[in-house]
């Protein structure tokens, strides 16, 4: 309950009327992140043409006015390929995220705020799961779950909540040392409503900040899982996919590989914007 | 003979809109041998007065506006960053509240004590280490020899605070600024760092300013004061002339709050209200929206220090009032 | 005495220090370090007890202890029940009766809750008031501890440190406690701000008739609100008996350093001499044997050395934990 009212409007008012004007960063990074959103949102309206229909008359033909940025080898639109394919990049990259988050915080609330045997398993099966490279994990879980986008968020969730559970539980570990932390134990309330509502408001703030920087490694992974054939599949549009599916044609057709890759950097560099306004808004060190 | 002699003293923060000030017109004399309490709230300039005499600011946003600060015929305002190097450590040194986190953790406190010497003298390491010793010793430190060779962090607070001293007086500092050196330090354990400060002055004739919230280590330890608030003076004079005989309402209702004066469990005159905040300062004399003897005078215009009697000033107008009420 | 309210017997804290990762492969016990060490302590009901002692001494997880925010073994006897003993249920009534006012009065409140919510919360936890009549009551509240209704809308960080901790008060006066423990709640204040406070724990006392536990390592203010005082050194209480007595005529040498080394505004001083007690506590981790005092003891004998010092005992109008009070005296 305490987490969903965090992103009600009341509580973003409340949060700037607490902390005062944001920098101009979070402006620019919040325009950045929009514009994104409303490309996948407008998709069917924006496009010129259908991402999948393929016109066999005119493969692979270099950006033009009928195609501003080229056609690939079954003569798809490009462009129109990348603004569908914002809808599946940014998919990702929030549930890709959402999942992690929700799990990490629930853990890492529990083992700060209780502390003692639930802290030590925790904090041993955290140990093992950072034990293996991220990207490793993530490649061997889908390889079990077989290749596709729910796979991705299966493991990306199991892989990814680590990050979330160590910031909320160290921020945990200080609150619980905090005077009005023992006043709350004092007046009687209860482990659920000294924890989601008196110390969670106040340790998640980096694990916020944290999971708009993890939108972009997300929707790197994702891109590149898609690359590797484990993530979408063809014909979806994608920006991994058609990076991977245009490298054949790189020395004679650049534009294929080239402006969905474009696409990634530019939605990377928009929720990293967001995130360093964030950071620098909320009085998080990273 | 006047050792330190402040004029006028003003110390500016820089604000996004304006320039406000931390300390205004602060103007004492020190002699040698004299230990002199700067007391006052938090928030009433007092660290910052002291900070300023070494102009040793907190932030890039402070200034020094205005005032003199003349040592030895020589203006510390007007000199160069390197003349002023030269009189920190060596002329005047300073010691902190927290010597915790003003003691350098990776040296030993024997370097810690040697430094400033070769840094200000060119002494040899070896002479001084020895001195070193010799300056535990004067600080009280039990065994001076065996612990040079130890870390702050193996010092009790007491003995941290000893330590800080020691490298303080290396040099053989004329005057030593105090900055609430026992505040966090238990009662008994104050007690011997007072005692410590006493002893040194009337062995060596140091020169002690003793910033402080506490009027009972002002009463214990200063032979004048000048209590300040919100950065303006508002009495100054004799430690007892000023603590039996206030003249400002402000200074007999510091010592109207304190829980010994009173008689057990009976309500205690306090001063209503709270300090305004800096950059939000009352018209007049500062203290007027708490002073029950204010008068129209006080809400238009500051009120200058005024001599009440021999070495004593108020900054009141109704200084014979108060006095008149007092006990 | 059946006026009694709270009844502190043998009461102990003691935490485990953190073992190495060597000691934890040989096995070996972790080391206990016994904050607070077998006190006793009384209250009765109306009546304002101070507990002073410098840091380390374990005044503040004895206050903790009472209001089992800290595990302890022992009994606290409240009303009659043992607080220890008592399941969640029960526990819950207790912290209506007895709460807590903190040192720290920015850090006791929580930075995101207005005042005013704050105050509401403890309200409808605890189902004291109907939900229409919160408002009325968050406004008499905050008018009790001298705050102007306009504060309900305020955030702590808004708030100066004697405001704050008016709030931290009426937060504990919301349950309408009998009982009520403040640890240094002035400690943190400047002067001024502090005699305000004083005077309002002093009048809560005369018109609530709350009984309290003032915990302090001031003498001065403690004896100026409390009718009798308990002072601790190292986890145990050393002395205790009514505040005059405590501060006229202390009994304890240790009691008799801390009233010497009071700062006073007394004149002429004459230079009065500030007293000579050497030394400074040692960590309750290593405690010295016999009486834990007798390192720093100006009247220290050779059964202070050996033996722990006897159980605390009636000398005049106090009790004593001294060997300089043999047995055979009596009042």
């Amino acid at each position: 309950m305490a987490v969903s009212e965090l992103h009600t409007p009341r509580r973003l008012a409340k949060l700037h009327e607490r902390l005062g004007e944001p920098p101009r960063l979070v402006y620019i990074g919040a325009a950045a992140v929009a514009f994104w959103f409303v490309v996948a949102v407008f998709a069917p309206f924006i496009a010129p043409y259908d991402p999948i229909a393929q016109d066999l008359r005119t493969t692979l033909s270099p950006p033009s006015w009928a195609h501003p940025l080229g056609t690939d080898n079954f003569g798809r639109d490009v462009l129109s390929r990348i603004i569908f394919g914002t809808r599946l990049d940014l998919e990702m990259g929030i549930l890709g995220v959402l999942f992690p988050f929700l799990i990490g915080i629930t853990l890492g609330a529990f083992a700060g705020y209780f502390g003692g045997i639930v802290d030590t398993l925790l904090m041993r099966l955290l140990d093992v799961t950072i034990a293996f490279p991220y990207f490793v994990l993530v490649i061997a879980i889908i390889a079990i779950l077989g290749p596709g986008v729910s796979s991705f968020y299966i493991s990306v969730a199991l892989v990814g909540w680590v990050s979330y559970a160590r910031l909320v539980r160290a921020e945990m570990l200080v609150l619980r040392e905090q005077d009005y932390v023992m006043a709350c134990r004092a007046l009687g309330f209860g482990h659920l409503r000294t924890m989601l509502r008196h110390m969670l408001p106040n340790a998640i703030i980096p694990a916020v900040v944290f999971s708009m920087t993890d939108v972009v490694i997300v929707i790197l992974l994702g891109s590149s899982l898609s690359y590797l054939g484990l993530g979408a599949q063809p014909p979806t549009p994608e920006w991994g996919v058609m990076v991977a599916d245009g490298q054949n044609f790189i020395t004679r057709a650049w534009w294929i590989t080239f402006f969905p890759g474009v696409a990634i950097v530019l939605a990377a560099l928009s929720f990293s914007l967001f995130a360093d306004g964030l950071a620098e808004w909320l009085g998080v060190q990273e | 003979m006047t050792l330190l002699d402040v004029a006028g003293l003003r110390t500016e923060f820089a604000t996004p809109t304006r320039a406000v000030a931390a300390v205004d017109g602060l103007s004492f004399q020190l002699r040698p041998g004299e230990i002199l309490g700067l007391v006052g709230e938090s928030g009433s300039g007092k660290t910052v007065a002291c900070r300023s005499l070494l102009r040793l600011l907190p932030s890039r946003r402070a200034r020094i506006a205005a005032g003199t600060v003349m040592f030895e015929n020589r203006d510390l305002m007007r000199l160069s960053e390197a003349e002023m190097r030269v009189v920190r450590g060596r002329d005047i040194a300073m010691i902190f509240q927290n010597p915790a986190s003003h003691l350098d953790p990776v040296f030993t406190v024997g370097d810690l004590i040697a430094e400033p010497l070769i840094w200000h003298f060119g002494e040899s390491r070896r002479a001084a280490r020895k001195r070193a010793v010799e300056l535990l010793r004067q600080v009280g430190i039990p065994d001076p020899a065996g612990q040079i060779e130890r870390y702050p962090h193996q010092f009790s607070g007491g003995m941290k605070q000893r330590v800080m001293i020691a490298a303080a007086l290396a040099c053989e500092p004329k005057i030593l600024l105090a900055d609430e050196p026992t505040t966090a330090l238990d009662v008994t354990v104050q007690a011997q760092i007072l005692r410590l400060l006493l002893d040194l002055r009337d062995r060596t004739g140091l020169a002690i300013v003793l910033v402080t919230h506490d009027i009972g280590v002002v009463a214990e330890t200063c032979d004048s004061v000048v209590v300040l608030y919100s950065g303006r003076v508002m009495e100054c004079g004799g430690t007892q002339d000023v603590l039996t005989r206030p003249r400002h309402p402000y200074t007999r209702g510091l010592l109207d709050s304190l829980p010994t004066t009173a008689a057990r469990g009976a309500e205690l005159p306090s001063i209503s209200g709270y300090p305004p905040p800096l950059d939000r300062l009352p018209q007049g004399c500062r203290f007027h929206p708490r002073c029950r003897f204010a008068i129209d005078r006080c809400r238009r215009e500051p009120i200058e220090l005024e001599t009440v009697d021999d070495g004593h000033a108020s900054a009141c107008v109704r200084w014979r009032e108060v006095m008149e009420v007092g006990p | 005495m059946n006026d009694l309210l709270v009844d502190v017997r043998d009461l102990s804290v003691r935490y485990t220090l953190s073992r190495s990762f060597a000691d934890l492969l040989r096995r070996k016990p972790g080391r206990e370090l016994a904050a607070v060490d077998g006190a006793h302590l009384a209250i009765r009901k109306g009546e304002a007890v101070g507990l002073v002692g410098e840091s380390g001494s374990g005044k503040s997880s004895l206050g903790r202890a009472l209001l089992r925010l800290t595990p302890a073994t022992g009994e606290v006897r409240f009303d009659g029940t043992d607080v220890l003993r008592q399941d969640r249920r029960s526990l819950l009534a207790y912290r209506k009766r007895a709460q807590m006012v903190f040192q720290d009065p920015l850090a006791s409140l929580n930075p995101r809750f207005k005042v005013g919510e704050a105050l509401a919360e403890v309200l409808r936890v605890h189902r004291l008031t109907r939900r229409e009549e919160i408002p009325g009551r968050v406004a008499a509240l905050l008018d009790t501890v001298g705050l102007d209704t306009e504060f309900a809308d305020r955030r702590p960080r808004g708030l100066s440190g004697g405001q704050c901790q008016r709030v931290g008060i009426a937060r504990a006066l919301a349950v309408e406690p009998e009982f009520i423990i403040a640890d240094e709640p002035v400690s943190a204040l400047d002067l001024s701000i502090q005699a305000q406070i004083l005077n309002l724990f002093l009048r809560l006392q005369r018109e609530m008739q709350l009984t309290m536990l003032f915990i302090s390592h001031d003498l001065g203010v403690v004896h100026h609100l409390c009718q009798r005082v308990a002072v601790m050194y190292l986890g145990r209480i050393v002395e205790e008996g009514p505040a005059d007595e405590i501060f006229y005529h202390p009994k304890h040498p240790y009691t008799q350093s801390l009233v010497e080394a009071m700062p006073r505004v007394e004149f002429p001083k004459g230079r009065r001499e500030l007293p000579r007690l050497e030394g400074e506590p040692p960590s309750p981790a290593d405690k010295p044997p016999g009486c834990a005092f007798h390192p720093r003891c100006p009247h220290v004998m050779d059964a202070c050395r050996q033996d722990p010092p006897p159980s605390i005992r009636r000398v005049g109008a106090a009790a004593t934990a001294c060997h300089l009070y043999p047995e055979t005296e009596k009042a």
